[in-house]
């Protein structure tokens, strides 16, 4: 499968096969579907990741966690990662594609 | 050490802290294993002539199925993401599937290691239901009369029977695991080959001197120009796995993707069938007992206070490795391999890329292998002909 190239204007979730484990440098997070490891490198991401769900957009996670906007170029590449290796798919309640998504 | 098993080389990518930071954060340890090896039984119908756990014979102290959960249960409550289960061979145990739906229940993945013998077609349908569960089938030879030199005669066609039962299965990307040895690794394009056509992913991982291994590493660990030839064919095959396992050849060039670190007590461990807790799944000496299960405390204790993990985790000298400029990449290669051949832990790999390690080794020094579960004498019979 070939995720869609990551879009900060929609909004995405954690896969529900993803679990993150809280570590002193941010959070591991273990795939179990495709059993991938990932590093989560700044307890900032991982409070961003896990608010991903709960906002129409990546841009409208980003407003509300309040992180600096010199950062978001590092934290979106992060994101992107994420996305391409499946952690993080496109949410149903994504703003584009509206409720009956 | 085995760590990361995920496809190269997109493993280590968010970056807001730098590389270096999260080796050395790794290097501190976790407050839990990522993932631990677990041997269930040293029971084996085969003897490879490699083993690292110098395997056959059953333990009668072995673990109960009621101690076994409630290592389970203090995973889960520790956040282990999986565990890699393997033995002897672990299928032989009459409550492994019973284990494996355990952990399953209780939020533990579970790999696992086999030679095949378990597993039919009626298993391997099972097997490709669940998402939390992977296999990983071992040879040693991309064709029998290779593999059957290391691992006994019909071994091959146990474990091709296994994987043709989970192709059939529909079991999508299960592993073929193969240990790197100076006959096979001349086959590397054929297992690749084996693993493309069976939809499996292949794994490549080092031989260590450790287990009936100290018998056989003269015989069969790979030659200097072979390590060349395995570094670059990795470096041109990013989503063969390996377990983080050749760290040592980084030396030779551009880091291997992964952490390439010894994670030994830091981020991986190995619990024995009895119980016991070793910093690494090749160091099944007393030297590198750090505990037991069975102890007050149970598996948690050991992992975050024994005063053997605690050490591990602290700075580690570079010692003779200091002076040279490949430390950074190669981080003075493998405990395990150092140790079974004599050489000080601070000292160079035996498989040193640089050559270092050749004089560095000791046959007089050499650790004896301590504990020894094989049903018969294992020698390894002449090379086969190809």
């Amino acid at each position: 499968m070939t995720a869609a190239a990551f879009d900060a204007d929609r909004a995405y979730r954690l896969h529900e096969q993803v679990a993150l484990r809280p570590e002193p440098f941010g959070a591991l997070a273990y795939h179990y579907g495709n059993r991938r490891l990932n590093f989560l490198r700044a307890k900032e991401l991982v409070t961003l990741v896990e608010s991903l769900a709960d906002h129409d957009s990546v841009q409208a996670a980003f407003d509300a966690a309040r992180i600096d906007p010199r950062r978001w170029p590092s934290f979106e590449r992060a994101l992107a990662s994420l996305a391409a290796s499946d952690f993080l798919v496109p949410d149903a309640h994504d703003a584009h594609e509206g409720a009956a998504a | 050490m085995t760590l990361i098993e995920e496809p190269r080389p997109d493993n280590l990518v968010l970056s807001p802290v730098k590389q270096s930071g999260l080796a050395e954060q790794m290097k501190r340890g976790l407050d839990a294993p990522i993932c631990l090896t677990w041997e269930l039984t040293y029971a084996c119908n085969l003897q490879c002539v490699h083993c690292l756990s110098s395997s056959g014979r059953r333990d009668p102290r072995e673990l109960t199925t009621e101690e076994c959960e409630a290592v389970i249960d203090e995973l889960q409550r520790m956040q282990v993401f999986y565990i890699n289960i393997g033995g002897g061979e672990p299928t032989i145990r009459k409550d492994f599937w019973h284990l494996v739906r355990y952990a399953v229940d209780h939020g533990v993945g579970v790999k696992f290691s086999t030679n095949g013998s378990g597993i039919d077609a009626e298993v391997a349908e099972q097997l490709a239901e669940s998402d939390y569960v992977d296999v990983q089938i071992s040879i040693d030879g991309a064709d029998a009369e290779t593999n059957d030199h290391v691992r006994g005669a019909g071994s091959f066609a146990t474990a091709v029977r296994a994987m043709e039962h989970l192709q059939a299965a529909g079991f999508e990307g299960f592993k073929i695991s193969v240990v790197m040895t100076r006959h096979n690794i001349p086959q590397v394009d054929e297992f690749k080959a084996m693993a493309d056509h069976y939809g499996a992913q292949l794994r490549l991982t080092r031989f260590r001197p450790s287990g009936r291994g100290a018998d056989s590493w003269e015989a069969l660990h790979p030659s200097d120009q072979q390590q060349r030839e395995l570094y670059h064919w990795l470096m041109d095959h990013p989503d063969v796995l390996t377990g983080d396992s050749f760290f040592h050849l980084s030396a030779l060039g551009e880091a291997l993707p992964g952490l390439n670190l010894c994670g030994a007590g830091r981020v991986v461990c190995l619990i024995d069938p009895v119980g016991d807790v070793y910093a690494c799944p090749f160091v099944l000496h007393d030297e590198f007992l750090a505990g037991s299960v069975r102890d007050e405390g149970g598996f948690q204790k050991v992992w975050q206070d024994s005063d053997l993990f605690t050490e591990l985790r602290e700075p580690q000298s570079a010692g003779a490795c200091a002076s040279c400029g490949h430390f950074d990449a190669c981080q003075g290669g493998c405990m395990a391999a150092k140790f079974f051949t004599g050489i000080p832990l601070d000292g160079p790999d035996p498989e040193c890329v640089l050559g270092h390690g050749e004089e560095a080794m000791d046959s007089v020094a050499r650790a004896a292998v301590s504990k020894d579960h094989s049903r018969t004498t294992v020698v390894l019979g002449r090379k086969p002909v190809s």
